[in-house]
């Protein structure tokens, strides 16, 4: 028989402890350098690249707050991002639902049509769906993003309805429909309101995913009004070229919103990601 | 209203248990079809147009020569994917992309997986590294690429000052044929490994307590209770990972393109911004169907490969 051990094992030890301070200097160095920047003249981050900045003042970041670019740059980004969260949830909700619970004729084809979306990288199709875009008449506008990324978020959006309302319970969809209650009001009465967390984080993975997005917004979008806020910072650097103070306070700016979102939001990203990936 | 006495009847017959196959069958008829011409097509529609015919239309484009305007009549044969494969450019962009593959699997998933057996505990201190590391993923690539982009300046950035110091002269990195790829790669195991590891740390989370209980009483040593049991449970996590790891470096691209847009002198492209920069930006569909159906057929093979390899692991 073995004996349990009497000292209580440390849950890290100092030889992990050491490597993981050395990961989160290189993951934090970056960050720290980028929001120090914008409070130094160009000269300081050359002399003294880590250190706190001679001023705090904030020159810069005033004078991006005024200009024209940061707030609309930043609420074209928000509007796709919530239009495609909004008909992204309704779409795959929708679909997810008739999957799972709606028996028919080809329904294990159609799921397995959709998961083709998992496999396949959006970015093979990406010219053609710039001419397709163009014949149909939605470049340069923020729905034809929105309808474009909801197609792309529909996959990963389904299998992870679909996973969560496989598992509520039968009882429940047996029992209404002994009362004649209809799917449509199945799906809006019972499935919506106990899927309140799936459709969180399906609902932030779109945010974040349409966000983050370039390619898409690159091809599609041409008047700089539109601009989405990576579009935004692209033109801003390629404008001031190396006045690297200024294309660093631009950078702390617009990430800033996204950090405290993520900070907010992470569950729902990780367990999006536990619960598609892992299970999926 | 009706969702009410629905939810209470609801309450009421939970307990009843199964509804009869003849009035399930009845229901079926009377009641599916609406809701399925009302649910199905929404998703399908979109889908298929713009995700699946785009794909189709990439292949059929790659046949012909084609600028984009009026009718598609020129057709070329397999002309276009001898021009993509002796482009002098498309060599490099494969390599490039195999490179980031090799590298998301030698550096990128055993520093996840190091991280991750360190952080699957539950703590404080644990909690705020795991979001420190998992905090690059979600950043835009954009913003990623920018803020490496200044670190490696060669005239304000942090690389040379850093040179500077230890007194050693740094290359302009990005802007060096053979230094611009191992700066990427730093870049890229930067921004994804937290995802990697919290894919492992879910995983880890999920082998029962007393598996590993039992072993530690046992008196199986820590890094034998990692070897032996911990990594052979989470096979499936890793399974997973190498998949995102591959089909991620294949797509790579809004990294690339604030970081060295390709150069110097097409030196860093990866197959999507070769893509990009040769099929896109000049507006030659035939040549760029070419190349998306070269990727396509590259992530069908690593589809395949992963499918067979998923249903070993889930055999054993």
């Amino acid at each position: 028989m073995a004996v349990p051990s009497k000292k209580r094992r440390a849950p890290v030890s100092a030889v992990q402890w050491a490597t993981l301070l050395v990961v989160a200097a290189f993951v934090i160095v970056p960050f720290y350098t980028t929001a120090l920047g914008g409070f130094k003249e160009i000269g300081e981050l050359r002399v003294n690249p880590f250190g706190l900045p001679a001023s705090w003042d904030p020159v810069r970041f005033v004078e991006i707050l005024g200009g024209p670019r940061y707030f609309s740059s930043l609420g074209n980004s928000l509007l796709i991002a919530l239009g495609t969260v909004v008909l992204s949830t309704v779409v795959a909700s929708m679909t997810a639902f008739a999957l799972a619970h709606i028996k028919f004729f080809g329904r294990n084809f159609i799921m397995g049509y959709l998961m083709l979306g998992l496999l396949f990288p959006s970015a093979t199709g990406i010219l053609p769906l710039f001419v397709k875009m163009r014949d149909l008449g939605m470049l340069d506008s923020h729905w034809g993003i929105i309808i474009v990324q909801v197609a792309f978020s529909v996959s990963f959006a389904v299998l992870l309805f679909h996973n969560f309302f496989k598992e509520l319970p039968k009882e429940l969809i047996d029992a209404a429909r002994m009362d004649n209650c209809g799917y449509i009001r199945i799906y809006w009465y019972i499935t919506l309101p106990l899927c309140l967390p799936i459709i969180a984080t399906v609902g932030v993975f779109n945010f974040v995913g349409s966000w983050n997005s370039f390619l898409l917004p690159l091809i599609v979008l041409n008047s700089e009004a539109k601009y989405t806020w990576p579009l935004g910072i692209m033109q801003f650097q390629g404008q001031f070229g190396s006045d690297w103070p200024r294309i660093l306070a631009f950078l702390t700016l617009s990430i800033m919103p996204a950090i405290a979102f993520f900070l907010l939001a992470q569950r729902y990203v990780i367990s999006g990601l536990t619960g598609g990936a892992v299970k999926g | 209203m009706m969702g009410e006495t629905a939810m209470s009847s609801i309450a009421t017959e939970a307990g009843m248990g199964a509804v009869t196959a003849t009035h399930r069958r009845r229901y079926m008829e009377r009641k599916s079809l609406v809701p399925l011409l009302l649910f199905l097509p929404p998703a399908l529609i979109l889908f298929t147009v713009f995700v699946v015919l785009p794909m189709v239309d990439a292949a059929t484009f790659s046949f012909f020569d084609w600028n984009g305007y009026g009718p598609i009549t020129d057709f070329v044969g397999f002309e276009n994917y001898a021009d993509v494969l002796t482009h002098r450019n498309f060599g490099t962009a494969v390599r490039n992309s195999l490179i980031v593959v090799a590298v998301s699997l030698l550096v990128q998933l055993p520093l996840a997986m190091w991280c991750a057996i360190a952080l699957s505990e539950r703590s404080m201190s644990i909690n705020v590294m795991r979001t420190l590391f998992f905090l690059p993923f979600m950043l835009a690539e954009v913003a990623a690429g920018l803020i490496w982009k200044f670190v490696y300046d060669g005239n304000y950035g942090l690389l040379p000052a850093i040179g500077g110091a230890i007194g050693v002269d740094m290359p302009f990195v990005l802007g060096d044929r053979f230094w611009v790829i191992p700066a990427i790669m730093l870049v890229i195991t930067w921004k994804y490994f937290g995802f990697h590891m919290m894919i492992f740390i879910a995983g880890l989370q999920s082998i029962p307590n007393e598996v590993i209980e039992a072993a530690r009483l046992d008196g199986v040593k820590r890094w034998q209770i990692v070897r032996h049991i911990k990594i052979p449970m989470i096979r499936s996590a890793i399974v997973i990972s190498v998949f995102f790891a591959i089909t991620g470096a294949l797509q790579l691209f809004d990294l690339i393109i604030p970081l060295s847009n390709g150069g110097p002198s097409h030196s860093s492209h990866t197959i999507v911004t070769f893509l990009y920069q040769f099929g896109i930006l000049r507006m030659k569909l035939g040549f760029g169907g070419a190349v998306s159906v070269l990727l396509f057929i590259a992530c069908v093979i690593v589809a395949l490969a992963y499918r067979r390899i998923l249903f070993k692991v889930e055999q054993s």
